[in-house]
């Protein structure tokens, strides 16, 4: 009843067998990254606006203390990771752009690691109404950890307007090195089957999909195992087969759900709601254990790092120290990616602190030179392996043209930019960055109509009003006029006299 | 062996000359679209609603192109690109813009407001309505509706609005 | 520490296009040995000169365009398109007439569209239509297969080599005496002498399916077809949609054409077919690009290539039914788009 099923999954396309790469970080448990001696903060660690500091440079907090709070309906706060003084309010360099800098809340620590009264902030959330929970939720900090991080009360808030019936916690985990997820699922099955729970029950369904990709055995295992000590039939393990990169969200939904998500719409459009593992088990500790997001599971892998392994680390930790505790750097080290090796962001430097959205750390050696990106051959391997069965070479060759229209019509939006197309080009194209541009000066130009929407109605309008008022001058004045002809005598003498005492009044 | 050529020759010459005049017939009278023509140049039109070109607004200047045949060049606020653009969808010659746009594009109104004296003067002028203020009372401009079309700068008598990019 | 910048994603490309043209190349090789034991060394005197007259052509257009001259011949599309028009070519050719062939395929067919990529037209095909239509009695100089039991001269290396460079045969040959109808000629004379297929092909220079000799080289482009197939350096969609698109109308028309329609194994193993489906039509620049699209494109091309040669007046219509479905590929290729996951089929883009 429990067990996986690698069957009855929905039609596949494209996508591509890749080289895992995750068995030398999977080889031991996860290790602990101690505290350090500084933790820096950015305020925006999620989609939205950034959150908004509550506390001043000098005030002494506690571990897990709110720090930051969120602000305007699409925000999370920030929580304290540990005890320490607040040192500074600075740009830091951060991962989300790419190492330029960005506000952050600097935390100099001091070692005690003393937190609030973390069982007193736990609930229990069986007793709790939706409502209640989601907004408990928000104030947890909790935000989707499988790289979007968008603030999970707010996902949920918007589920709940919607006709629901599968909550989907997906465990996929498909790009290659990244192993947070399969670590997590090894060592907390727990959390993340209790984290589903507490969702069924704020979103009041009772079918969880949970599902892992067949190269996930030890996962599976103890997920399955501790699974059926629950007992909770709801909740059903499933396999989806090991390509890159089923694990996205509508390819998820594609597969255990076998239906596809409407261009431009979410899956809640067609019934379910896609939460990561970790965001999962992120909630369930908040919930019941009272500890809001202050820590994360990544992956330290690659050619460049001595030793792979996966951590758990504070959450404000900067990269340069989690490599240093597991072992520095190997000499060949030449490139730092924040993300995986398909979709991950190559930043500039180590002082980047570990964030929400950081899953993996991967450090590359130089790569092999490939030479400038040569003329489309058209060979179609682009379309082979695109999982949304698109034709990136014809994106590529309307971008070329500068062609936002067709761009449009050929799905240019529904790109999951899952890099599939860009590393099969033998012409080395990179299509990527031609699609993000694209999207980009898509949106320029969608702005850019609305504008010119905006001007033309106000012109009508104005136009509307300035006839209006002429044909009211007009009207009344061949009133005026009527009303004088139809004036007798006595009335126009009325009128001189008045206007007469008008002037002698001046 | 001379007629056979001449003989080709014509009958070849009379069935481009009989092709063309279909091909030119269908692209002009049978409809292409169910949005009218002036629609379609209307909407290439950056809806600015300054009047540089002559006409008293976009829609207008549409309809004298769709309609009258009315140069397309006559539009600073489009530039050259809108200029191609309607050159494509007409089937006409681009040309360079017959003047230069009175501000850079993307330049909103300013007003200087310890010089503005509530003449309500510029206001009469924005075509979209985008100034707001009393008579008598200080004026102000909409930033966010501004099209930079600058009918507002002249107007004013002390010279108090200024293009800022 | 500080870092280099690099875009998304970070792996290794796993083929380039020079490495692709590479193996087209590799997997040619078994065909050409077969060609040269059978044909002679005529053969290697083409492959000399159409790879440099398209190599050089290659890098003066490139220098003329502005851009690298040495990626140009990095990429081995300029040999590519010379070994295919070697194998096009009748194997006793004059240098000049090869030589324009192939300047015409790389100057005209491939650079002034825009040079690879850009190009609509087969660059090889194009070539050889041109050496056929302005050369056609130096087209039409096929010698006979080496068979080995015919009463035939079969020219040495230094008499091939002084007919390719200058045009002379020995005094004591003729051109008649040379050259020998290739299959489909045979077959195209013998049909309009109203001979039955079966009297043709009793013909002491047929084999079991076309012509002796010939048929060797089509199971050797095979074997090399099917070699790219594995490497995945070609998908089947083409191939079959070629063969299919030969052998359907072929094998209706024989089996219920009494007698006087030409079997589709001649078909097969005759003239280029074998090589068109693995080969020519496969060229991803001038091809089809959605799956559907491919099976179309290559139908199309093996119904003309029947067509031609069944009902048109050239013995062989591979390079002209390439041709013109290089023409129908934009038109397939919109027909032919799939459905996007997430659209529904209703939704037609408007072009």
């Amino acid at each position: 009843m429990n067990g996986a099923a690698t069957y009855d999954l929905g039609p596949w396309y494209g996508g591509l067998r890749l080289p895992a790469e995750k068995a030398q970080s999977t080889a031991q448990p996860i290790r602990e990254v101690p505290v350090p001696e500084r933790l820096v903060l950015p305020l925006a660690q999620h989609s939205g606006d950034p959150a908004q500091p509550v506390v001043d440079v000098g005030d002494r907090v506690l571990k897990g203390q709110l720090v930051a709070a969120a602000d305007g309906i699409l925000s999370a706060p920030v929580h304290a990771s540990s005890s320490g003084t607040v040192a500074a309010f600075q740009s830091w360099p951060v991962s989300r752009r790419f190492g330029e800098n960005a506000p952050c809340l600097v935390i100099e620590c001091d070692g005690k690691d003393e937190a609030v009264d973390l069982a007193a902030a736990a609930v229990d959330y069986e007793s709790m109404q939706p409502d209640a929970l989601l907004r408990r939720i928000l104030e947890g900090g909790i935000v989707g950890l499988g790289g979007a991080v968008f603030p999970t009360a707010q996902k949920l808030m918007q589920a709940r307007s919607m006709t629901l019936d599968t909550l989907i916690v997906n465990g996929v985990e498909c790009e290659p090195c990244i192993s947070c997820d399969d670590m997590l699922m090894r060592e907390l099955p727990e959390e993340v089957l209790g984290g589903a729970r507490i969702l069924l029950h704020a979103l009041g369904i009772d079918k969880c999909l949970v599902v892992l990709e067949s190269d996930k055995p030890q996962a599976l295992h103890a997920m399955a195992d501790a699974l059926s000590a629950l007992g909770d039939e709801r909740i059903v393990l499933k396999q989806v087969p090991s390509i890159y990169p089923s694990g996205g969200e509508d390819q998820v939904v594609q597969l255990v759900r076998r239906t596809e998500v409407p261009s431009g719409g979410l899956p809640t459009d067609v019934g379910c709601l896609v939460h990561n593992v970790g965001t999962v088990a992120a909630v369930w500790r908040w919930i019941c254990r009272g500890e809001p997001l202050i820590s994360r599971i990544t992956t330290v892998t690659g050619d460049g790092v001595l030793h792979p392994m996966n951590v758990r680390a504070r959450l404000g930790t900067t990269i340069a120290d989690v490599i240093e505790f597991t072992g520095g750097y190997a000499e060949r080290a030449s490139h730092l990616i924040v993300g995986g090796p398909m979709t991950g962001k190559s930043v500039t430097t180590d002082r980047v602190p570990v964030v929400k959205a950081t899953n993996c750390i991967l450090v590359l050696s130089r790569p092999v030179p490939v030479g400038d990106e040569k003329p489309c051959i058209r060979c179609g391997e682009c379309a082979e392996v695109c999982p949304v069965v698109l034709q990136p070479q014809e994106l590529y060759w309307y971008t070329l043209a500068d062609n936002p229209q067709r761009l449009r019509e050929l799905g240019l939006r529904d790109c999951i930019e899952c890099g599939c197309c860009d590393l099969v080009c033998p012409s080395h194209i990179p299509l990527v960055s031609y699609f993000r541009r694209s999207k980009a000066r898509i949106l320029e130009l969608a702005a850019e109509k609305e504008r010119a929407e905006r001007a033309r109605r106000r012109f009508e309008s104005r136009s509307q009003r300035l006839e209006i008022e002429q044909r009211k001058r007009r009207e009344d004045l061949a009133q005026q006029k009527l009303s004088a002809i139809q004036a007798g005598p006595e009335d126009i003498r009325a009128m001189v006299d008045r206007a007469r005492s008008k002037k002698s009044d001046e | 062996m001379l007629a056979a050529v001449l003989t080709a020759t014509l009958i070849m010459s009379c069935i481009a000359l009989a092709a063309g005049l279909l091909l030119g017939f269908a692209s002009r009278r049978l409809p292409g679209t169910t949005e009218s023509l002036v629609d379609r140049v209307n909407d290439l039109l950056p809806q600015t609603q300054c009047a540089q070109c002559g006409y008293a607004g976009c829609r207008p200047y549409a309809v004298a192109i769709a309609n009258e045949g009315a140069p397309i060049n006559l539009c600073p606020p489009g530039g050259a690109a809108t200029v191609e653009r309607l050159a494509e969808l007409l089937h006409r010659e681009p040309a360079p813009l017959v003047e230069p746009a009175a501000a850079p594009p993307g330049s909103v109104a300013v007003i200087d407001e310890s010089a503005c004296i509530g003449c309500t003067w510029c206001r009469e002028a924005c075509p979209v309505d985008a100034i707001v203020g009393a008579h008598h009372y200080l004026h102000t401009i909409i930033a966010r509706e501004c099209t930079g079309c600058a009918l507002c700068v002249p107007r004013c008598p002390v010279d108090c609005i200024r293009m800022s990019a | 520490m500080e870092f280099e910048r690099r875009e998304s994603p970070f792996g290794t490309p796993p083929t380039d296009v020079g490495s692709t043209m590479r193996q087209v190349l590799y997997a040619l090789v078994p065909a050409a040995l077969a060609y040269v034991w059978y044909f002679g060394s005529g053969f290697i005197l083409n492959l000399f000169f159409a790879s440099l007259f398209c190599v050089a052509g290659e890098a003066f257009m490139r220098r003329v365009r502005g851009k690298d001259v040495e990626y140009a011949l990095l990429d081995f599309s300029a040999l590519v398109t010379a070994a295919l028009l070697t194998f096009s070519l009748p194997p006793l050719t004059p240098w000049w007439v090869t030589a324009t062939a192939a300047l015409f395929a790389v100057v005209v067919a491939k650079h002034l569209y825009g040079g690879i990529g850009y190009n609509v037209f087969n660059p090889a095909m194009a070539g050889y239509v041109v050496a056929l239509v302005a050369f056609p009695a130096y087209m039409a100089f096929w010698p006979a297969p080496r068979i080995g039991d015919l009463d035939y001269h079969y020219l040495t290396f230094y008499e091939t080599a002084q007919y390719t460079l200058t045009g002379t045969l020995p005094d004591y040959l003729t051109v008649d005496a040379i050259t020998r109808a290739t299959p489909l000629d045979a077959l195209k004379t013998g049909f309009e002498n109203m001979q039955t297929f079966r009297e043709i092909h009793n013909n002491p220079l047929m084999g079991d399916f076309g012509g002796r000799g010939w048929e060797w080289i089509g199971n050797f482009v095979a074997i090399g077809g099917g070699w790219l197939l594995l490497r995945k350096v070609i998908r089947w969609q083409i191939p079959a949609g070629v063969l299919a698109g030969v052998l359907l109308p072929s094998g209706i028309l024989y089996v219920l054409g009494s007698g006087l329609h030409a079997s589709p194994g001649f078909h097969l193993f005759s003239g280029g077919t074998i090589l068109c489906a693995f080969f020519i039509a496969t060229d991803p620049v001038t091809a089809a690009t959605s799956p559907r699209g491919r099976l179309v494109y290559g139908f199309c091309i093996g119904i003309l290539i029947y067509a031609i040669r069944r009902w048109g007046s050239y013995a062989d219509g591979v390079a002209f039914a390439v041709l013109l479905m290089n023409m129908a590929v934009p038109a397939i290729d919109h027909l032919t788009r799939p459905r996007i996951i997430g659209h529904s089929k209703h939704e037609k883009d408007k072009a």
